[in-house]
């Protein structure tokens, strides 16, 4: 193809992914430089009957004047990546030197907001990304042992979880597990507790968000899978029979390294959405309990005050961490271009 | 499938069936549970008493005379004015999968056919960009859209889902368009054709299963979205998940959750259609691309 004509065929697309998504990386990393204006405050001497007193109060049209000239606010530097609510650098030395023993560090990292958005988010992508491969390796086992005819229906409930919306599919599971839901009723039957509740424990709290998280995820790895085990070639697991392999040898070294190469791809499509974890903490009102990278950054643009730099400041290490999780893909897409 | 290999012995078939049920309970049932709780009052659907009234609607039965009732409906749809924003959400992914589409088919092919390296380093681009959380864009967008007025509009929003679609609708149409045979164009354009006449003629004739199962996926990710619908667009504006999300906030303490539950049932049902008429497809999208949505 002639440069000049891919470069038209392609301008719509690069012109939206230029404006839409370099540019707000850009603004994003400048913003998190800047922090908000402070409140321009004047003294104003008050005197009445009384005498005079001095008050201060702040100047609407001074604090809008500055804020209007520049948009970005003051120049902060690193000040917001240091900050508490980041990456705290005073307070992690603090707890450092204060604390005995390394679990106790762990506990007072968790008290900073962006260690226990972190801890929470790596937790989760380390803890989903395995157990929803597994579960559905074994669902596209299972489905491919069925009956020709059954197959049909049977996919089309295994899809729901993922297709569903993730704010809905979460909220049907969070009303299900609600103390006075049929799960939530469940548990406290089968724990013999009748205060157990999902919400108020920070423990049962992880739990329910990874098992929606393996739920939601699940049918993805389903799907894949399923479709490699149609193209597994029968012709080797016939001779590996006449060889005199058992049925768990047959998968162990036929079926499962046909599958490999899925695997890697199912793994760093999870790696990627795990580690985005979002709207299933908005559902479960779980803030108090967990929260994630991108729930913090969710926080601070919203509210009555928007947050700005310090949304700017969180989502530009969110880039970096995705950056450190894609790079052995990245070079390994870069090798394999390289050797066609 | 009938070779001698693939046979099992009685047991591993019990088990696998049985696990099967099992799953096929875990995935469905939630849904049609919430379906049949939208139609109780929400004395019912969280019952203190007894879970079983769920199911039979005691209290129902006691407030309202029936077994079933539409109020959460008519509160969600009518009170709340739920169906402004199921028109929004139309409207969004209406101009979010045409526009997708059409900037993707044409970039998708020229990526396919093209050889130099410079696609390839496009590609990766438009990778690093997929694994991008919206929602650290949309900390980029904010303040710039203040100042220029853009905010609260459907029309900020869909440019923004479509950006945020691109890299991914690219690397399905790409892969795709590779499956269509070089010759084909390639005659065309041997016989006189530019290369924008051979696309026209010959390429987006055959184009339409990829460009069909692309588009599923541009819409499941318009419909889903939560992160860029709930910060960019004004209350009136609102489309169903940042409006089911309101819903929590201000209704619950009303005592209306009954409204949030059949929201979610109605946002829901066009999902269940769309995965009953193209099931097929979304399981070969699924495969066949390197990405997913």
């Amino acid at each position: 193809m002639k440069h000049s004509s891919f470069f038209w065929f392609v301008l719509p697309s690069t012109l939206l992914m230029l404006a839409f998504i370099a540019f707000p990386i850009v603004s994003v990393v400048s913003q998190s430089f800047y922090s908000a204006h402070e409140q321009v405050v004047v003294q104003v001497k008050n005197c009445g009957p009384f005498g005079c007193t001095m008050e201060t109060s702040v100047d609407q049209e001074a604090t809008a004047a500055i804020r209007e000239a520049e948009p970005l606010g003051k120049f902060a530097g690193l000040d917001i990546y240091t900050d508490r609510n980041h990456l705290a650098f005073g307070e992690v030395a603090a707890a450092w030197v204060n604390s005995d023993g390394l679990p106790d560090f762990g506990r007072s990292l968790m008290n900073l907001p962006f260690y226990k958005a972190l801890g929470f988010t790596l937790t989760y992508t380390a803890i989903v990304t395995p157990l929803t491969i597994l579960l559905g390796f074994f669902v596209a086992i299972a489905v491919n042992s069925v009956a020709k005819a059954l197959k049909g229906p049977t996919i089309f409930f295994s899809l729901l979880p993922m297709i569903v919306t993730p704010l809905v599919g979460s909220l049907i599971l969070f009303w299900m597990v609600d103390a006075r839901g049929i799960l939530g009723t469940g548990l406290q039957w089968l724990t013999d507790d009748p205060n157990l509740s999902v919400k108020a424990s920070t423990g049962l709290m992880w739990i329910m968000l990874m098992v929606y998280g393996v739920w939601h995820a699940a049918p993805f790895a389903f799907v894949v899978f399923y479709a490699g085990l149609q193209t597994v070639n029968t012709d080797t697991l016939e001779s590996a029979m006449v060889d005199g392999a058992t049925r768990w040898e047959r998968i162990r070294f036929v079926v499962v390294p046909h599958l490999l190469p899925l695997v890697t791809f199912v793994a760093l499509i999870q790696l990627m959405d795990n580690f985005r974890v979002f709207e299933p903490i908005v559902s479960f009102q779980a803030s108090a309990h967990a929260t994630s990278l991108s729930y913090a950054i969710y926080n601070d643009l919203g509210g009555e005050t928007r947050l700005l730099s310090s949304a700017a400041a969180t989502s530009v290490l969110t880039i970096i961490g995705i950056a450190i999780l894609l790079s052995p893909v990245l070079v390994r897409t870069w090798r394999d271009f390289d050797r066609k | 499938m009938s070779s001698k290999a693939t046979r099992q012995p009685p047991t591993i078939r019990i088990m696998a069936t049985s696990f099967l049920v099992i799953w096929l309970l875990v995935a469905a049932f939630p849904f049609l549970w919430t379906l049949w709780g939208s139609f109780k009052v929400e004395g019912d659907f969280f019952s203190k008493a007894n879970w079983a009234n769920a199911l039979f609607g005691t209290l129902t039965q006691a407030e309202t005379g029936g077994s079933f009732t539409g109020a959460g409906y008519e509160g969600a749809w009518v009170q709340e004015e739920f169906w402004r924003a199921a028109l929004n959400t139309t409207i969004v992914c209406v101009f979010v999968v045409t526009v997708s589409l059409t900037c993707g088919t044409l970039g998708g092919y020229a990526l396919a056919r093209s050889t130099h390296r410079y696609a390839f380093w496009f590609l990766l681009f438009a990778l690093m960009f997929r694994a991008m959380p919206p929602i650290t864009l949309v900390s980029g967008y904010l303040l710039p859209f203040f100042e220029w007025n853009l905010w609260g509009h459907l029309y900020t929003t869909v440019i923004v889902l479509v950006a945020i679609n691109q890299p991914f609708t690219l690397w399905m149409l790409h892969s795709f368009f590779k499956n269509i045979p070089k010759d084909l164009d390639e005659s065309a354009m041997v016989d006189g054709c530019t290369r924008f006449q051979a696309f026209r003629h010959v390429i987006i004739p055959v184009m339409w299963p990829g460009v069909i199962t692309t588009g599923l996926f541009s819409f499941l990710l318009a419909y889903n979205d939560f992160a860029v619908t709930t910060m960019l667009l004004s209350k009136e504006n609102q489309t169903m998940i940042p409006k089911i999300a309101s819903f929590l906030g201000t209704t619950q303490t009303k005592g209306n959750v009954m409204f949030a539950v059949s929201a979610v049932v109605s946002a829901t049902a066009p999902l269940f259609v769309m995965v009953m008429f193209f099931q097929r497809q979304i399981v070969s999208g699924l495969t066949a691309g390197a990405v997913k949505g």
